[in-house]
Protein backbone atom coordinates (compact mmCIF):
# COMPACT_ATOMS: atom_id res chain seq x y z
CA UNK A 1 0.00 0.00 0.00
CA UNK A 2 1.48 3.62 -1.08
CA UNK A 3 -1.02 5.32 0.80
CA UNK A 4 -1.47 6.30 4.06
CA UNK A 5 -5.62 6.44 3.70
CA UNK A 6 -6.18 3.40 1.54
CA UNK A 7 -9.68 2.05 2.37
CA UNK A 8 -12.02 -0.64 0.66
CA UNK A 9 -14.28 2.04 -0.37
CA UNK A 10 -11.85 3.95 -2.28
CA UNK A 11 -10.43 0.99 -3.67
CA UNK A 12 -13.97 0.10 -5.02
CA UNK A 13 -14.32 3.66 -6.37
CA UNK A 14 -11.52 3.32 -8.15
CA UNK A 15 -12.24 0.33 -9.50
CA UNK A 16 -15.81 1.66 -10.43
CA UNK A 17 -13.76 4.29 -12.21
CA UNK A 18 -11.74 2.69 -14.19
CA UNK A 19 -14.24 0.39 -15.40
CA UNK A 20 -16.68 3.57 -16.44
CA UNK A 21 -13.45 4.17 -18.65
CA UNK A 22 -14.34 0.42 -20.81
CA UNK A 23 -16.54 0.91 -23.73
CA UNK A 24 -19.66 -0.83 -22.62
CA UNK A 25 -22.04 -3.44 -23.81
CA UNK A 26 -24.54 -3.04 -20.87
CA UNK A 27 -27.83 -2.68 -22.31
CA UNK A 28 -29.42 0.83 -21.34
CA UNK A 29 -31.18 -0.71 -18.17
CA UNK A 30 -28.12 -1.45 -16.14
CA UNK A 31 -26.72 2.46 -16.79
CA UNK A 32 -26.89 3.61 -12.89
CA UNK A 33 -29.82 5.90 -11.73
CA UNK A 34 -29.30 9.27 -13.69
CA UNK A 35 -28.51 12.62 -11.43
CA UNK A 36 -31.07 14.67 -10.54
CA UNK A 37 -32.44 16.56 -13.61
CA UNK A 38 -32.50 19.99 -13.36
CA UNK A 39 -36.33 20.77 -12.36
CA UNK A 40 -36.88 17.87 -10.78
CA UNK A 41 -38.45 19.07 -7.50
CA UNK A 42 -37.42 18.14 -4.15
CA UNK A 43 -39.15 16.42 -1.69
CA UNK A 44 -38.82 16.78 2.07
CA UNK A 45 -38.39 13.19 4.43
CA UNK A 46 -38.24 12.80 7.48
CA UNK A 47 -36.92 9.60 9.23
CA UNK A 48 -35.79 8.06 12.20
CA UNK A 49 -33.33 6.49 11.76
CA UNK A 50 -31.33 4.10 14.43
CA UNK A 51 -33.37 6.59 16.95
CA UNK A 52 -32.16 9.64 15.76
CA UNK A 53 -34.20 12.34 13.48
CA UNK A 54 -33.19 13.22 9.94
CA UNK A 55 -34.55 15.78 7.09
CA UNK A 56 -33.24 15.52 3.61
CA UNK A 57 -34.28 16.84 0.65
CA UNK A 58 -34.51 13.92 -2.42
CA UNK A 59 -35.18 13.82 -5.83
CA UNK A 60 -38.17 11.02 -5.54
CA UNK A 61 -36.65 8.57 -7.72
CA UNK A 62 -34.23 8.03 -4.09
CA UNK A 63 -34.90 4.77 -2.80
CA UNK A 64 -34.36 3.75 0.87
CA UNK A 65 -31.15 2.20 0.14
CA UNK A 66 -29.86 5.24 -1.71
CA UNK A 67 -30.83 7.75 1.01
CA UNK A 68 -29.20 5.78 4.00
CA UNK A 69 -26.14 4.92 1.71
CA UNK A 70 -25.40 7.81 -0.48
CA UNK A 71 -27.07 10.97 2.11
CA UNK A 72 -26.80 9.54 5.29
CA UNK A 73 -23.60 7.64 4.68
CA UNK A 74 -24.67 4.67 6.41
CA UNK A 75 -22.86 2.43 4.39
CA UNK A 76 -23.33 -0.94 6.22
CA UNK A 77 -26.57 -1.21 4.28
CA UNK A 78 -25.54 -2.90 0.73
CA UNK A 79 -26.18 -2.64 -2.42
CA UNK A 80 -26.63 -6.22 -4.19
CA UNK A 81 -28.99 -6.63 -7.22
CA UNK A 82 -31.06 -3.48 -6.70
CA UNK A 83 -34.21 -5.30 -7.61
CA UNK A 84 -35.28 -7.20 -3.98
CA UNK A 85 -33.52 -10.75 -5.25
CA UNK A 86 -30.52 -10.54 -3.16
CA UNK A 87 -31.47 -9.03 -0.09
CA UNK A 88 -28.16 -7.91 0.81
CA UNK A 89 -30.21 -4.36 0.99
CA UNK A 90 -32.39 -5.50 3.94
CA UNK A 91 -33.27 -2.98 6.90
CA UNK A 92 -36.16 -2.81 9.52
CA UNK A 93 -38.45 -0.22 8.86
CA UNK A 94 -41.37 -0.03 12.04
CA UNK A 95 -40.55 -2.99 12.85
CA UNK A 96 -40.54 -5.28 9.82
CA UNK A 97 -37.68 -6.29 7.35
CA UNK A 98 -38.22 -4.83 3.59
CA UNK A 99 -35.85 -4.61 0.81
CA UNK A 100 -34.55 -1.04 1.14
CA UNK A 101 -33.60 -1.14 -2.62
CA UNK A 102 -37.58 -1.41 -3.83
CA UNK A 103 -39.06 0.92 -2.16
CA UNK A 104 -38.90 4.72 -2.26
CA UNK A 105 -37.50 6.89 0.51
CA UNK A 106 -40.43 9.56 0.33
CA UNK A 107 -42.63 6.37 0.64
CA UNK A 108 -41.45 6.39 4.80
CA UNK A 109 -42.15 9.79 5.72
CA UNK A 110 -42.81 10.04 9.36
CA UNK A 111 -41.09 6.03 9.44
CA UNK A 112 -38.44 4.33 11.82
CA UNK A 113 -35.83 2.24 10.07
CA UNK A 114 -32.83 0.13 12.08
CA UNK A 115 -29.88 -0.74 10.16
CA UNK A 116 -27.28 -2.59 10.92
CA UNK A 117 -25.68 0.08 12.33
CA UNK A 118 -28.47 0.28 14.67
CA UNK A 119 -28.71 -3.05 15.82
CA UNK A 120 -25.42 -2.96 17.47
CA UNK A 121 -22.28 -1.18 18.11
CA UNK A 122 -18.82 -2.64 17.53
CA UNK A 123 -18.26 -2.32 21.20
CA UNK A 124 -21.89 -4.03 22.33
CA UNK A 125 -22.83 -6.01 19.87
CA UNK A 126 -26.33 -6.91 19.31
CA UNK A 127 -26.47 -11.12 20.05
CA UNK A 128 -27.39 -11.81 16.24
CA UNK A 129 -24.01 -10.03 15.68
CA UNK A 130 -22.53 -11.83 17.89
CA UNK A 131 -23.68 -15.44 17.19
CA UNK A 132 -22.66 -14.56 13.50
CA UNK A 133 -19.39 -13.98 14.55
CA UNK A 134 -19.40 -16.37 16.61
CA UNK A 135 -20.74 -19.26 14.08
CA UNK A 136 -18.65 -17.61 11.40
CA UNK A 137 -21.75 -17.09 9.51
CA UNK A 138 -20.12 -15.48 6.71
CA UNK A 139 -17.44 -15.40 4.69
CA UNK A 140 -16.80 -12.11 2.62
CA UNK A 141 -19.23 -10.28 4.83
CA UNK A 142 -21.16 -8.31 2.04
CA UNK A 143 -24.38 -9.70 2.72
CA UNK A 144 -24.17 -10.04 6.33
CA UNK A 145 -25.64 -7.05 7.85
CA UNK A 146 -29.28 -8.35 5.45
CA UNK A 147 -28.98 -11.12 6.82
CA UNK A 148 -28.46 -10.24 10.34
CA UNK A 149 -31.10 -7.69 9.94
CA UNK A 150 -33.23 -10.48 8.42
CA UNK A 151 -32.91 -12.83 11.14
CA UNK A 152 -33.60 -10.97 14.05
CA UNK A 153 -36.95 -10.59 12.23
CA UNK A 154 -37.07 -14.09 11.68
CA UNK A 155 -37.39 -14.65 15.51
CA UNK A 156 -39.68 -11.39 15.52
CA UNK A 157 -42.06 -13.21 13.03
CA UNK A 158 -42.20 -16.90 14.09
CA UNK A 159 -42.59 -15.56 17.99
CA UNK A 160 -45.17 -13.35 16.66
CA UNK A 161 -46.96 -16.84 14.93
CA UNK A 162 -46.82 -15.38 11.09
CA UNK A 163 -46.82 -18.74 8.86
CA UNK A 164 -44.09 -19.74 6.41
CA UNK A 165 -43.80 -21.95 3.73
CA UNK A 166 -42.85 -24.84 5.80
CA UNK A 167 -45.05 -24.93 8.73
CA UNK A 168 -47.39 -27.87 8.85
CA UNK A 169 -50.17 -26.26 11.10
CA UNK A 170 -50.85 -22.80 10.39
CA UNK A 171 -51.81 -22.62 13.96
CA UNK A 172 -48.79 -23.99 15.49
CA UNK A 173 -45.74 -21.51 13.93
CA UNK A 174 -42.67 -22.59 16.10
CA UNK A 175 -39.07 -22.27 16.00
CA UNK A 176 -37.39 -24.88 13.84
CA UNK A 177 -33.98 -25.27 11.42
CA UNK A 178 -36.50 -25.43 8.83
CA UNK A 179 -38.24 -22.71 9.38
CA UNK A 180 -34.98 -20.68 9.24
CA UNK A 181 -34.30 -21.88 5.90
CA UNK A 182 -37.40 -21.29 4.41
CA UNK A 183 -37.70 -17.37 6.36
CA UNK A 184 -34.43 -16.51 4.81
CA UNK A 185 -34.47 -17.48 1.51
CA UNK A 186 -34.47 -13.80 0.45
CA UNK A 187 -31.10 -13.69 1.65
CA UNK A 188 -28.53 -14.84 -0.57
CA UNK A 189 -24.90 -16.13 0.51
CA UNK A 190 -23.06 -15.59 -2.86
CA UNK A 191 -19.82 -17.24 -0.25
CA UNK A 192 -22.98 -19.80 0.41
CA UNK A 193 -22.07 -19.57 4.38
CA UNK A 194 -25.50 -20.89 4.70
CA UNK A 195 -24.97 -23.64 7.22
CA UNK A 196 -23.20 -21.25 10.25
CA UNK A 197 -25.83 -18.51 9.29
CA UNK A 198 -28.43 -21.45 10.18
CA UNK A 199 -26.83 -22.42 13.54
CA UNK A 200 -25.45 -18.56 14.50
CA UNK A 201 -29.63 -17.83 14.61
CA UNK A 202 -30.29 -20.90 16.29
CA UNK A 203 -28.15 -19.79 18.94
CA UNK A 204 -29.81 -16.85 19.14
CA UNK A 205 -33.22 -18.39 19.57
CA UNK A 206 -32.16 -21.06 21.72
CA UNK A 207 -30.79 -17.92 24.03
CA UNK A 208 -34.13 -15.96 23.85
CA UNK A 209 -36.03 -19.07 25.07
CA UNK A 210 -33.73 -19.83 28.17
CA UNK B 1 -35.37 5.64 -13.22
CA UNK B 2 -37.16 8.22 -15.60
CA UNK B 3 -37.98 11.78 -13.80
CA UNK B 4 -41.84 11.65 -12.17
CA UNK B 5 -43.38 13.47 -9.79
CA UNK B 6 -44.88 12.45 -6.41
CA UNK B 7 -47.88 12.77 -4.64
CA UNK B 8 -49.14 11.65 -1.04
CA UNK B 9 -53.21 10.84 -1.71
CA UNK B 10 -55.36 11.99 0.95
CA UNK B 11 -58.50 9.82 0.27
CA UNK B 12 -59.46 7.21 -2.35
CA UNK B 13 -61.70 9.47 -4.50
CA UNK B 14 -58.90 12.12 -4.71
CA UNK B 15 -56.32 9.54 -5.71
CA UNK B 16 -58.55 7.86 -8.13
CA UNK B 17 -59.26 11.64 -9.98
CA UNK B 18 -55.88 12.13 -9.89
CA UNK B 19 -54.95 9.52 -11.43
CA UNK B 20 -57.51 9.77 -14.37
CA UNK B 21 -56.08 13.49 -14.95
CA UNK B 22 -52.92 13.12 -14.75
CA UNK B 23 -51.67 11.33 -18.07
CA UNK B 24 -48.61 8.46 -17.61
CA UNK B 25 -50.09 8.49 -13.91
CA UNK B 26 -49.50 5.75 -11.64
CA UNK B 27 -50.61 4.44 -8.11
CA UNK B 28 -47.86 3.05 -5.80
CA UNK B 29 -48.55 0.81 -2.84
CA UNK B 30 -45.92 -1.70 -1.42
CA UNK B 31 -43.48 -0.81 -4.84
CA UNK B 32 -42.11 -4.34 -4.93
CA UNK B 33 -42.96 -4.46 -8.66
CA UNK B 34 -43.72 -1.30 -9.91
CA UNK B 35 -40.05 0.17 -9.24
CA UNK B 36 -38.42 -3.29 -10.51
CA UNK B 37 -39.72 -2.39 -13.38
CA UNK B 38 -39.34 1.42 -13.08
CA UNK B 39 -35.94 0.67 -13.19
CA UNK B 40 -35.30 -1.13 -15.96
CA UNK B 41 -38.23 1.54 -17.69
CA UNK B 42 -40.21 -1.12 -18.34
CA UNK B 43 -42.61 0.85 -16.60
CA UNK B 44 -41.90 4.84 -17.08
CA UNK B 45 -45.20 6.48 -14.96
CA UNK B 46 -44.54 10.11 -15.31
CA UNK B 47 -46.32 10.81 -11.68
CA UNK B 48 -46.70 8.77 -8.68
CA UNK B 49 -50.07 8.35 -6.39
CA UNK B 50 -49.08 7.39 -3.05
CA UNK B 51 -51.79 5.23 -1.46
CA UNK B 52 -50.06 4.11 1.32
CA UNK B 53 -51.98 6.31 3.53
CA UNK B 54 -55.81 5.66 2.75
CA UNK B 55 -56.52 3.71 5.72
CA UNK B 56 -57.29 0.27 3.60
CA UNK B 57 -55.30 -2.05 5.81
CA UNK B 58 -58.90 -3.55 7.51
CA UNK B 59 -59.60 -7.11 7.60
CA UNK B 60 -63.00 -7.62 8.61
CA UNK B 61 -65.78 -9.45 8.27
CA UNK B 62 -69.39 -9.19 5.74
CA UNK B 63 -72.48 -9.71 6.69
CA UNK B 64 -72.85 -12.39 4.67
CA UNK B 65 -70.31 -14.34 6.55
CA UNK B 66 -67.62 -13.46 4.28
CA UNK B 67 -64.09 -11.50 4.42
CA UNK B 68 -63.37 -8.05 3.29
CA UNK B 69 -59.89 -7.67 2.58
CA UNK B 70 -58.41 -3.94 2.37
CA UNK B 71 -56.16 -3.36 -1.13
CA UNK B 72 -53.45 -2.19 1.63
CA UNK B 73 -53.27 -5.11 3.76
CA UNK B 74 -49.93 -6.66 3.60
CA UNK B 75 -49.54 -10.20 2.03
CA UNK B 76 -47.94 -11.28 5.37
CA UNK B 77 -50.57 -9.35 7.76
CA UNK B 78 -53.16 -11.26 5.14
CA UNK B 79 -51.36 -14.96 5.80
CA UNK B 80 -51.14 -14.65 9.04
CA UNK B 81 -54.90 -13.09 10.28
CA UNK B 82 -56.72 -15.98 12.34
CA UNK B 83 -59.54 -16.23 9.86
CA UNK B 84 -57.22 -16.39 7.19
CA UNK B 85 -55.42 -19.14 8.78
CA UNK B 86 -58.62 -21.13 9.83
CA UNK B 87 -61.16 -20.10 6.89
CA UNK B 88 -59.69 -20.10 3.90
CA UNK B 89 -56.77 -22.02 4.47
CA UNK B 90 -55.52 -22.10 0.74
CA UNK B 91 -55.06 -18.49 0.84
CA UNK B 92 -52.54 -18.18 3.32
CA UNK B 93 -50.90 -21.30 1.68
CA UNK B 94 -50.55 -19.61 -1.24
CA UNK B 95 -49.53 -16.33 0.16
CA UNK B 96 -46.28 -18.00 1.99
CA UNK B 97 -45.41 -19.98 -1.08
CA UNK B 98 -44.80 -16.50 -2.54
CA UNK B 99 -41.87 -14.20 -3.15
CA UNK B 100 -39.59 -13.48 0.43
CA UNK B 101 -40.20 -12.49 3.69
CA UNK B 102 -38.97 -9.17 3.22
CA UNK B 103 -41.15 -8.85 0.11
CA UNK B 104 -44.45 -9.98 1.51
CA UNK B 105 -44.22 -7.47 4.23
CA UNK B 106 -44.14 -4.37 1.56
CA UNK B 107 -46.81 -6.47 -0.69
CA UNK B 108 -50.01 -5.83 -0.67
CA UNK B 109 -53.34 -7.40 -1.54
CA UNK B 110 -54.15 -5.14 -4.79
CA UNK B 111 -50.75 -5.04 -5.68
CA UNK B 112 -50.26 -8.47 -5.73
CA UNK B 113 -53.37 -8.78 -8.47
CA UNK B 114 -51.91 -6.42 -10.48
CA UNK B 115 -48.20 -7.91 -10.73
CA UNK B 116 -46.66 -7.86 -13.90
CA UNK B 117 -45.81 -11.30 -15.40
CA UNK B 118 -41.92 -12.52 -15.70
CA UNK B 119 -41.70 -13.64 -18.86
CA UNK B 120 -38.10 -13.03 -19.93
CA UNK B 121 -38.96 -11.08 -22.78
CA UNK B 122 -41.02 -9.06 -21.18
CA UNK B 123 -38.40 -7.98 -18.12
CA UNK B 124 -35.60 -7.32 -21.19
CA UNK B 125 -36.64 -3.82 -23.06
CA UNK B 126 -33.88 -4.87 -25.93
CA UNK B 127 -36.34 -8.00 -27.43
CA UNK B 128 -39.46 -7.38 -28.70
CA UNK B 129 -42.63 -8.25 -26.93
CA UNK B 130 -46.49 -7.11 -27.62
CA UNK B 131 -47.30 -6.63 -24.15
CA UNK B 132 -44.20 -4.14 -23.07
CA UNK B 133 -44.58 -2.41 -26.92
CA UNK B 134 -47.61 -3.25 -28.56
CA UNK B 135 -47.00 -4.73 -32.20
CA UNK B 136 -43.36 -5.50 -31.76
CA UNK B 137 -43.86 -9.19 -31.93
CA UNK B 138 -43.62 -11.82 -29.34
CA UNK B 139 -39.65 -13.04 -28.63
CA UNK B 140 -41.29 -15.81 -26.28
CA UNK B 141 -43.19 -17.70 -29.08
CA UNK B 142 -40.00 -19.19 -31.09
CA UNK B 143 -37.69 -18.23 -27.95
CA UNK B 144 -37.18 -19.41 -24.04
CA UNK B 145 -40.43 -20.12 -23.04
CA UNK B 146 -40.05 -22.91 -20.35
CA UNK B 147 -41.78 -21.01 -17.85
CA UNK B 148 -44.55 -19.69 -19.50
CA UNK B 149 -47.99 -19.90 -20.34
CA UNK B 150 -50.11 -22.96 -22.01
CA UNK B 151 -53.57 -22.17 -21.21
CA UNK B 152 -55.26 -18.97 -22.51
CA UNK B 153 -52.78 -17.93 -24.56
CA UNK B 154 -52.90 -16.15 -27.81
CA UNK B 155 -50.58 -15.74 -31.31
CA UNK B 156 -49.26 -12.19 -29.36
CA UNK B 157 -48.34 -13.40 -25.89
CA UNK B 158 -47.51 -16.46 -24.11
CA UNK B 159 -46.74 -14.97 -20.97
CA UNK B 160 -47.44 -16.74 -18.11
CA UNK B 161 -49.86 -14.96 -14.52
CA UNK B 162 -46.84 -15.19 -12.19
CA UNK B 163 -48.80 -14.51 -8.61
CA UNK B 164 -49.62 -17.25 -6.06
CA UNK B 165 -52.14 -15.34 -4.11
CA UNK B 166 -54.34 -14.71 -6.95
CA UNK B 167 -54.54 -18.45 -7.83
CA UNK B 168 -56.08 -19.02 -4.15
CA UNK B 169 -58.06 -16.14 -4.51
CA UNK B 170 -59.92 -17.77 -7.86
CA UNK B 171 -60.26 -21.06 -6.20
CA UNK B 172 -62.31 -18.87 -3.38
CA UNK B 173 -63.99 -16.71 -6.13
CA UNK B 174 -63.25 -13.24 -4.61
CA UNK B 175 -64.36 -10.66 -5.87
CA UNK B 176 -62.45 -7.19 -6.59
CA UNK B 177 -63.82 -3.78 -5.10
CA UNK B 178 -63.32 -0.55 -6.61
CA UNK B 179 -63.92 3.43 -7.02
CA UNK B 180 -63.83 4.85 -10.52
CA UNK B 181 -62.34 8.44 -10.86
CA UNK B 182 -66.40 9.53 -10.96
CA UNK B 183 -66.90 8.05 -7.75
CA UNK B 184 -68.90 4.78 -9.17
CA UNK B 185 -68.03 1.49 -6.98
CA UNK B 186 -68.39 -1.58 -9.06
CA UNK B 187 -67.64 -4.98 -7.79
CA UNK B 188 -65.82 -7.60 -10.23
CA UNK B 189 -65.94 -11.09 -10.03
CA UNK B 190 -62.27 -12.50 -10.20
CA UNK B 191 -62.92 -14.69 -12.53
CA UNK B 192 -63.43 -11.80 -15.50
CA UNK B 193 -60.67 -9.88 -13.46
CA UNK B 194 -57.85 -10.85 -15.41
CA UNK B 195 -57.99 -10.23 -19.34
CA UNK B 196 -56.72 -13.19 -21.35
CA UNK B 197 -53.50 -11.45 -23.65
CA UNK B 198 -55.60 -11.96 -27.34
CA UNK B 199 -54.81 -9.23 -29.74
CA UNK B 200 -54.11 -6.98 -27.40
CA UNK B 201 -51.78 -8.37 -24.16
CA UNK B 202 -51.18 -4.99 -22.68
CA UNK B 203 -54.26 -4.65 -21.49
CA UNK B 204 -54.00 -7.13 -18.66
CA UNK B 205 -57.07 -6.18 -16.17
CA UNK B 206 -60.54 -4.69 -17.02
CA UNK B 207 -59.78 -1.42 -14.45
CA UNK B 208 -60.03 1.74 -16.29
CA UNK B 209 -58.06 4.69 -16.10
CA UNK B 210 -58.39 6.36 -12.52
CA UNK B 211 -60.26 2.80 -11.17
CA UNK B 212 -58.46 2.04 -7.91
CA UNK B 213 -59.22 -1.25 -5.94
CA UNK B 214 -60.42 -0.38 -2.54
CA UNK B 215 -60.45 -4.51 -1.46
CA UNK B 216 -60.99 -7.88 -2.17
CA UNK B 217 -63.67 -9.96 -1.03
CA UNK B 218 -64.03 -13.35 0.05
CA UNK B 219 -67.04 -15.23 0.06
CA UNK B 220 -68.31 -17.22 2.91
CA UNK B 221 -65.68 -19.82 3.52
CA UNK B 222 -66.00 -23.43 1.61
CA UNK B 223 -65.70 -26.25 3.99
CA UNK B 224 -63.11 -29.15 3.19
CA UNK B 225 -59.15 -29.60 3.26
CA UNK B 226 -57.57 -26.55 2.11
CA UNK B 227 -54.08 -27.13 -0.24
CA UNK B 228 -51.73 -25.14 -2.25
CA UNK B 229 -48.63 -27.18 -3.93
CA UNK B 230 -46.33 -25.51 -5.60
CA UNK B 231 -43.63 -26.88 -8.36
CA UNK B 232 -40.76 -24.37 -8.47
CA UNK B 233 -36.96 -24.56 -10.01
CA UNK B 234 -36.04 -23.90 -6.16
CA UNK B 235 -37.39 -24.86 -2.68
CA UNK B 236 -38.27 -21.48 -2.18
CA UNK B 237 -38.45 -18.00 -3.40
CA UNK B 238 -39.07 -18.73 -7.08
CA UNK B 239 -42.05 -18.33 -9.55
CA UNK B 240 -44.37 -21.48 -9.60
CA UNK B 241 -44.17 -23.60 -13.15
CA UNK B 242 -47.29 -25.25 -12.08
CA UNK B 243 -48.88 -24.56 -8.72
CA UNK B 244 -52.61 -25.94 -8.01
CA UNK B 245 -54.82 -24.70 -5.28
CA UNK B 246 -57.52 -27.07 -4.00
CA UNK B 247 -60.12 -27.86 -1.82
CA UNK B 248 -60.67 -31.36 -0.96
CA UNK B 249 -64.36 -32.13 -0.12
CA UNK B 250 -65.40 -35.59 2.22
CA UNK B 251 -67.51 -36.40 -0.21
CA UNK B 252 -64.79 -37.46 -3.15
CA UNK B 253 -65.81 -34.12 -4.80
CA UNK B 254 -62.94 -31.16 -4.91
CA UNK B 255 -62.25 -27.97 -6.96
CA UNK B 256 -59.13 -27.05 -8.33
CA UNK B 257 -57.50 -23.54 -9.64
CA UNK B 258 -53.82 -23.36 -11.09
CA UNK B 259 -51.53 -21.40 -11.89
CA UNK B 260 -48.05 -21.14 -13.64
CA UNK B 261 -49.54 -22.38 -16.54
CA UNK B 262 -51.95 -19.62 -17.55
CA UNK B 263 -52.02 -15.99 -19.03
CA UNK B 264 -54.21 -16.10 -16.06
CA UNK B 265 -55.33 -17.48 -12.57
CA UNK B 266 -56.54 -20.47 -14.08
CA UNK B 267 -59.77 -22.58 -13.14
CA UNK B 268 -62.75 -24.57 -15.31
CA UNK B 269 -65.56 -26.32 -13.83
CA UNK B 270 -65.28 -29.57 -15.93
CA UNK B 271 -61.61 -29.79 -13.80
CA UNK B 272 -63.96 -30.00 -10.68
CA UNK B 273 -66.54 -32.06 -12.29
CA UNK B 274 -63.58 -34.82 -13.07
CA UNK B 275 -62.65 -34.89 -9.21
CA UNK B 276 -63.85 -38.27 -8.08
CA UNK B 277 -62.33 -40.13 -11.23
CA UNK B 278 -59.08 -38.65 -9.76
CA UNK B 279 -55.71 -37.05 -10.83
CA UNK B 280 -55.66 -37.84 -14.69
CA UNK B 281 -59.19 -36.72 -15.69
CA UNK B 282 -58.75 -33.44 -13.72
CA UNK B 283 -55.98 -32.74 -15.36
CA UNK B 284 -56.94 -33.60 -18.35
CA UNK B 285 -60.17 -31.43 -17.93
CA UNK B 286 -58.55 -28.87 -17.09
CA UNK B 287 -55.40 -28.27 -19.90
CA UNK B 288 -58.44 -28.66 -22.35
CA UNK B 289 -57.24 -26.56 -25.17
CA UNK B 290 -53.50 -26.48 -23.68
CA UNK B 291 -51.44 -25.03 -26.14
CA UNK B 292 -47.56 -25.60 -25.30
CA UNK B 293 -44.11 -24.83 -27.06
CA UNK B 294 -41.19 -27.33 -27.44
CA UNK B 295 -39.93 -25.69 -24.36
CA UNK B 296 -43.12 -25.68 -21.68
CA UNK B 297 -44.81 -29.02 -22.77
CA UNK B 298 -43.37 -30.63 -19.86
CA UNK B 299 -46.31 -28.91 -17.81
CA UNK B 300 -48.75 -31.15 -18.93
CA UNK B 301 -47.47 -34.39 -17.62
CA UNK B 302 -46.20 -31.96 -14.45
CA UNK B 303 -49.97 -30.65 -13.94
CA UNK B 304 -50.99 -34.16 -13.51
CA UNK B 305 -48.44 -35.26 -11.11
CA UNK B 306 -48.52 -32.62 -9.26
CA UNK B 307 -52.46 -33.53 -8.97
CA UNK B 308 -51.48 -37.26 -8.50
CA UNK B 309 -49.32 -36.29 -5.22
CA UNK B 310 -52.23 -33.85 -3.52
CA UNK B 311 -54.91 -37.15 -4.34
CA UNK B 312 -52.25 -39.26 -2.68
CA UNK B 313 -51.70 -36.77 -0.02
CA UNK B 314 -55.75 -37.00 0.72
CA UNK B 315 -55.83 -40.44 0.56
CA UNK B 316 -53.49 -40.52 3.53
CA UNK B 317 -55.37 -38.17 5.85
CA UNK B 318 -58.53 -39.98 5.23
Amino acid sequence: MTSDHVTRRGLFQGGAALAATVPLMAPAHAAPSAPASKGTPMTAVELTVNGREVHLQLDPRTTLLDALREHLKLTGTKKGCDHGQCGACTVIVEGRRINSCLTLAVMHDGDAVTTIEGLGRPEALHPMQKAFVVHDGYQCGYCTPGQICSAVSVLEEIKAGIPSHVTEDLDKVAFSEDEVRERMSGNICRCAAYSNIVAAISDVAGEAKA
Amino acid sequence: MKPFTYERATSVEAAAKAAASVQGARFIAGGTNLLDLMKLQIETPTHLIDVNRLGLDRIEKTEEGGLRIGALVRNTDLAADRTVRRDYGVLSRALVAGASGQLRNKATTAGNLLQRTRCPYFYDIRMPCNKRKPGSGCGALKGMSRSLAILGVSDACIAQHPSDMAVAMRLLDAQVDTVAADGAKRAIPIADFHLLPGDTPHQETVLKGGEIITSVTLPKPIAGTHVYRKVRDRASYAFALVSVAAIFGKDGSARFAFGGIGAKPWRNSQADAAAPQGAKAVADAALAGARTTEHNDFKKPLVERTLASLYRQQEARA
